[in-house]
């Protein structure tokens, strides 16, 4: 039973390089702390106080799952969760 | 040092006066590895702020998607200021999370000259670098 998860060049240093890992959960926070089994440090990139971090846009399949249901999002075996870090900034 | 066509170039200035005095900002796309920018991508300012820019999450995704499935990267991820130097902020270095791309500010703030100038930004390093333009 896998989640593939597609991790962004910055966050690959806690996965050993890998572009792509996998895991398991029924929820989006449950596959995070299970990829912190293997991948510790990923899950503190991801998540801050219990939600998501504001600049880290998560997508299970193609959507933004702050549009869906954050970290209770249900995933299931065959769904790829992709990661991207937010593009922004500003004049300060 | 960045090396870009002044087609792109242009293309960046032109959409950064376009938008002016929202911040413009946009990708240019090249073949993973190279170092070199061909493809012009401007974004949606999802903020339509005249002091922060970020990139729509939708469109985020399919942009990245697209590039992942032509095997690109994105060499430039460029952004204007309206009101302020073309330097990286605070801001701009703290979201900073490309490691490999070119880091391209353009300043609309005076009318009549666009500043443009590029930089690294890795680990909340900031180092500016020369732009060659050719043809």
């Amino acid at each position: 039973m896998a989640i593939e998860v597609r991790i962004p060049t910055i966050l690959r240093t806690y996965t050993d390089g890998a572009k792509q890992v996998e895991g398991t959960g029924s929820t989006l926070g449950e596959l995070f702390t299970d990829l912190e089994q293997r991948h510790g440090g990923l899950q503190a990139r991801l998540v801050e106080g219990g939600s998501l971090r504001r600049f880290v846009n998560v997508y299970l399949n193609d959507e933004d799952v702050r549009f869906l249901d954050g970290l209770a999002t249900p995933v299931k075996d065959g769904d790829t969760v992709t990661v991207l870090p937010a593009v922004a900034g500003g004049a300060r | 040092m960045l090396t870009i066509p002044r087609e792109l170039r242009d293309k960046i200035v032109a959409h950064a006066r376009q938008d002016h005095p929202d911040e413009a900002c946009g990708v240019l796309a090249g073949p993973a590895g190279s170092d070199r920018p061909e493809r012009f991508i401007a974004m949606t300012n999802a903020e339509r702020s005249p002091t922060f820019y970020r990139f729509d999450s939708a469109e985020q995704f399919r942009v990245w998607q697209e590039m992942d499935d032509k095997d690109e990267e994105p060499v430039v991820i460029y952004h204007s200021h309206t009101a302020t130097e073309a330097y990286p902020s605070r801001t701009d270095i703290s979201y900073a999370s490309e490691p490999h791309a070119h880091y391209v500010l353009v300043s609309t703030k005076d009318e009549h000259e666009t500043e443009f100038r590029s930089y690294r930004i890795v680990d909340g390093v900031v180092t500016e670098e020369p732009v060659t333009v050719v043809e």
